[in-house]
This record gives C-alpha cells, structure tokens and sequence, in this order.
C-alpha cells in the first residue's frame, strides 16, 4: 500500500467515526447480524421494505474504520433502490473489491461506495469492507426464499 | 556483531518486523540444518535397516537429547514431539485430563490464558462435570499471590498457567503457583510459548509437571512442537494418538503400546522440524540467555519508555518491569487496532492487531482487541523509532475525527 490516503479518506473517515445512519428503525422488517471473526468486527443491519423497495435502513454494532463506514455509505447508497437495483449494486461492489470489475462506468453506480475501490490493495482488509454487503445479501435471500410463492403470483 | 544479519528475511524486507510473539523469523544456520538434512539425511527414522534410515534417526534422536539438556529434563524420553503447543496441549487434555478429572474436581487456569490452554480445559471440565475456575489479574495486569492462594483449593487437580502472556507480556510467578498447588495436591500445566524464546527454563527446578512450547516462536520452523512430562506421569498415560510407530504388538482386537517417547509419537513425525529445532536451540545456546535477556531489556526498556510519551495510546502493561517480557499491547485511544496496524503496514512497520487468542481476557479488560508489539533479539532500537513514528502517523490521520 503506497498511498493510504486513498483507503482512509475523508469521506471514509467521517462515516466510520460519526454516521448519521448509526441509530435504530422503528419498525424494522429484518434485522441481521454480521460478524468478522478476524477483527472482532460486528454489525446489525436493519432494513424497511416498501414492497420491493428498500425504503429505511440503519446498523448499529462496533469494529474497525473500514467495516463501519462501509456499512453507513452502503446504506446511503441502497436507501431508495428497489431490490433488483440493489442486488446489482451489491455484486458491483464485491467486484470492484475482488479486483474483478474495473470498468469506470459499470463503478458509476456505486455513488459514494466507490471510495473503497483501494481496499482491493490491502488484502487484509477485504472481509471488513465486505462485511455490510454480505449482510445485506444474506438478507436480500432470505426475503427472496421466504417469498418466491407469493412474488411470483403477483407478478404473474 | 549484527544479529539481524543472521536473518536473511530482515535483509530481504525492509520492515520492522514486531511479531515475534506470532512467530519469529528463522536464522540462516536454522534454514540450512533443514535443507542440509534433505541433502544428506533424508529417510523415515525408526523404519529402516539401512544405514541412511539408521542416521536419520539417529539425528532425530539425538536432538531430544538436546531438547532434554536444554530445559534439564531429568530423562530424555520426557520429551514428546508434537505439532505446535496446542496440539501438546490438548494430549495432556485427553490423554491426563480426561481419564484423571472427576465430577467436582476443580481445573483451575487464569484469565489470561492462550485459547490453546483454555479451550480443551472446557471440554475436559464439560466432559467430567469438574468446575473450571479462573485465576483474575489485578489492576496491575498481574496475578497476586492472593488470587493464587484463593483460586488453587483442595478441589484443585490441574493448574494451567502460562509462563508469559501473549497479550501483556506478564511473567508469571510460576514458581509460586507450582509450590502452592503441589501444597494442594494439584497438578501444574505450564504453557511456555511465549517464554523460552526469551529466558532459560529448567523445569526440574521449576518442577513443573508439564511444560509446553512451540517451536516456531524460538528460531525453529513452523509445525514443531515439544511436550515435556514427568516420566512417571507419561508413563500411566493412555496415548493420544494411535497409529505406526507407537505400538508394540499389533493383534487383530487388541495392541500393546510403545514405551516412551515413541508411545506419544504416532506416525511419520515431522523431521525436519525437529532437525530445524536442534539447529535454532544451537544458535539460541550459542548466543546464551545472559546476552538475549540483556538485547532483549535493552529494546523492551526503550521501547516501553517511548510508547509512555505517546499520550494518544492506551498501554495494558505492568509497570513493574521485572515482571514483564518482550510483548506491548496498546491502543490509539478512539481508533481500531486494526486500522492501526494497516497503517503501520504501510510504514512497514508488522504488528499484531485482534484478539490474540484471548477472548476472555479481552473481555475482562473491557475492550474487544489491541495492537501489540513483540520483540525479539533482532530488534533494534531502529525498530522501535520506526514503530513510534508510524504510530504519530496513524494518530495523525485519525486525530480530527476521534470521539472518545
Ligand atoms: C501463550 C501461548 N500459548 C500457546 C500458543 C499456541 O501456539 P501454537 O499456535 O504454535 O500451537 C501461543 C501462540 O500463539 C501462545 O502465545
Ligand atoms: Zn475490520
């Protein structure tokens, strides 16, 4: 790592250390932890659906810098989006992450949760970059498992 | 005389490498032993008639012996190779703990044992219906000898205690603990991993009834370790691991069993790694403890007295400097260990940062992890510039948006 400037950036700063999207929702319809073994970092994930729209989100939890403002950009980032939207920002990031999608405009996307592009430069910090979109996925799933029969019969 | 010279990777890399408490780095005289043994030596020991089968062997044997000289074990088939301190561990668990524990007995440990000396001791205690009690620090970081005298009790049957704590760098008085608990009719486990890299262990004077160590962290190649234990004791117990080499007769229901070493030592061992330990206890004897306590004081001293100028940092250390060794723990007051040590990275400075393998002494203490600094004889005072430097640095960056 040569210029860590570019991880520990001021936007990155600010919502690891102050987020406004620290705090509860009312009423949640998921709430899921995450957890890294390896930092000890751990985050829950709280999410109002708005049929398939993600309408509310919030985390609380504690760790490193890099897990806690990742988690408050992604929320900025999917508050608003419906979920195939979001499922699409999701995979985006996890693949700027892994070093497998570098195309600029397909980034684009990602608003705000670009700044964590030079995390892919620090291996040992993958997994707490990661931590919050993980979640998020492991929560989309579920929604996804638990509601196949009636989705489709809407939409059918 | 530069002894990081001795290190071809500290001549490769241009770090300050602090983490020698994970594992320290090898000398040349180390890494050629190994691969002169390959060259020369290479055959299974104890399997063949053959001369070349008859020498290796004989190399493998012969560094028990010095393994036995060198923490004056009164017999040399006290000596057990093994996989690492947690895999010696866990025999003395199952093949002591479990056939020798009953229900209400009392294991007693400390709080800031490694998970290695703390896990398997659950699972005995489960197992049994025994209570497994904890020895706490004080406010000092050490254990009194009060906590000692009220946790070791006439229930007590095994006492697990480290030498030094990975996380602090406390040295125990082990001494203490193994008088007072044989007083009780216990037993005493002592977990040296984190001391033998650092000060002479004669565990006849301690008469510690076992004692364990990792090679890796003195010199040696990773995946060798050493259990020692009274005869009499290793020679009542049931062996860990079955297989070849630690029979005797092998029936088509039934087997006798090997005498000692080889009824612990099931399998093709790790040769090498035993071949690579002699060579660092060599260079470990050759430079003497005299001259690594005096290295080792001078850098811990300077080190310790340069991170107290540092208002920034927390320090979970006793401020009683003979009872501590070579491991420095602290945190940037507000800001993540782990965030530190990438910075560090950065700077090419290699700390540890998490939990340690400590968990219930992290919770104890009221945070989640630390940052830790350990030192070895290849330390330098350059090192410890590099360390406090990258630490302004990080602290630098963090400082506008710390809240404490
Ligand atoms: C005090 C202590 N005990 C036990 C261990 C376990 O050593 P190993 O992982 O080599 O088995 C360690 C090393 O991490 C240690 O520091
Ligand atoms: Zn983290």
């Amino acid at each position: 790592m040569d210029n860590l400037d570019e991880v520990y950036n001021e936007l990155i700063m600010e919502h690891s250390m102050n987020s406004y999207n620290k705090k509860h929702l009312d009423k949640a319809d998921y709430s899921e932890m995450g957890h890294n073994p390896n930092c000890g970092d751990e985050i829950t994930l709280e999410v109002k659906l708005d049929g398939d729209k993600i309408k509310d989100m919030a985390f609380s939890g504690h760790g490193c810098a890099i897990s806690q403002a990742s988690t408050s950009i992604m929320i900025d980032t999917l508050k608003g989006k419906d979920i195939k939207e979001a499922k699409e920002i999701i995979k985006t990031f996890i693949g700027m992450i892994k070093r497998e999608i570098k195309d600029e405009e397909e980034l684009k996307k990602l608003e705000d949760a670009i700044a964590f592009r030079n995390v892919s430069n620090m291996p040992a910090r993958v997994k707490c970059a990661l931590l919050a979109w993980h979640t998020i996925e492991d929560i989309l799933d579920k929604r996804e498992n638990e509601g196949t029969a009636s989705i489709d019969c809407c939409h059918k | 005389m530069n002894i990081k010279d001795d290190f071809p990777i500290l001549k490769n890399r241009n770090i300050a490498y602090l983490d020698s408490g994970a594992t320290s780095q090898k000398p040349q005289a180390v890494i050629d032993a190994i691969s002169e043994f390959y060259k020369k030596c290479n055959a299974n020991p104890h399997r063949g008639a053959y001369a070349l089968s008859q020498e290796a062997t004989e190399v493998y044997e012969n560094t028990r012996t010095k393994i036995a000289e060198f923490i004056n074990a009164k017999h040399r088939e006290e000596i057990i190779f093994s996989k690492n301190a947690t895999e010696s561990l866990n025999l003395i668990a199952y093949s002591y703990g479990l056939e020798n524990i009953e229900k209400d007995d009392e294991i007693v440990i400390s709080i800031m044992e490694h998970h290695s000396n703390l896990v398997p001791w659950q699972k005995v205690a489960k197992t049994k219906q025994a209570k497994l009690n904890y020895m706490y620090i004080n406010e000092n970081f050490e254990l009194s000898d009060e906590e000692i005298e009220s946790k070791i009790t006439d229930k007590t049957k095994i006492v697990g205690i480290t030498h030094v704590s990975n996380v602090l760098g406390t040295i125990n008085n082990i001494e203490k603990i193994i008088k007072y608990a044989h007083k009780k009719g216990a037993l005493v486990i002592v977990d040296a991993s984190q001391s033998i890299p650092h000060m002479k262990i004669d565990v006849q004077a301690l008469d510690a009834d076992f004692l364990v160590f990792s090679g890796h962290k003195m010199l040696a190649p990773l995946g060798i370790g050493v259990l020692y234990g009274k005869k009499e004791l290793l020679d009542n117990m049931t062996p860990f691991l079955m297989g070849g080499d630690m029979i005797e007769y092998v029936y088509e229901q039934d087997t006798t069993f090997a005498s000692l070493p080889n009824k612990f030592e099931a399998g093709t061992q790790n040769v090498e790694g035993v071949i690579g330990l002699g060579a660092a206890i060599d260079y470990i004897e050759s430079l003497g403890y005299d001259k690594i306590e005096q290295i080792e004081r001078e850098i811990v001293h300077y080190a310790i007295e340069e991170l107290r100028k540092l208002n920034f940092l927390d320090l979970y250390l006793t401020k009683n400097n003979e009872n501590h060794s070579a491991v420095i723990s602290f945190n940037i007051k507000g800001v993540h260990p782990h965030d530190v040590a990438s910075i560090l990275d950065a700077e090419g400075v290699c700390v540890r940062s998490g939990n340690h393998c400590a968990q219930p002494l992290m919770r104890f203490l009221g945070i989640d992890s630390t940052c830790r600094a350990s030192f070895y004889i290849y330390n330098t005072k350059e090192d410890v510039d590099r360390l406090v430097e990258a630490l302004n640095k990080a602290y630098n960056m963090f400082k506008k948006y710390i809240k404490i």
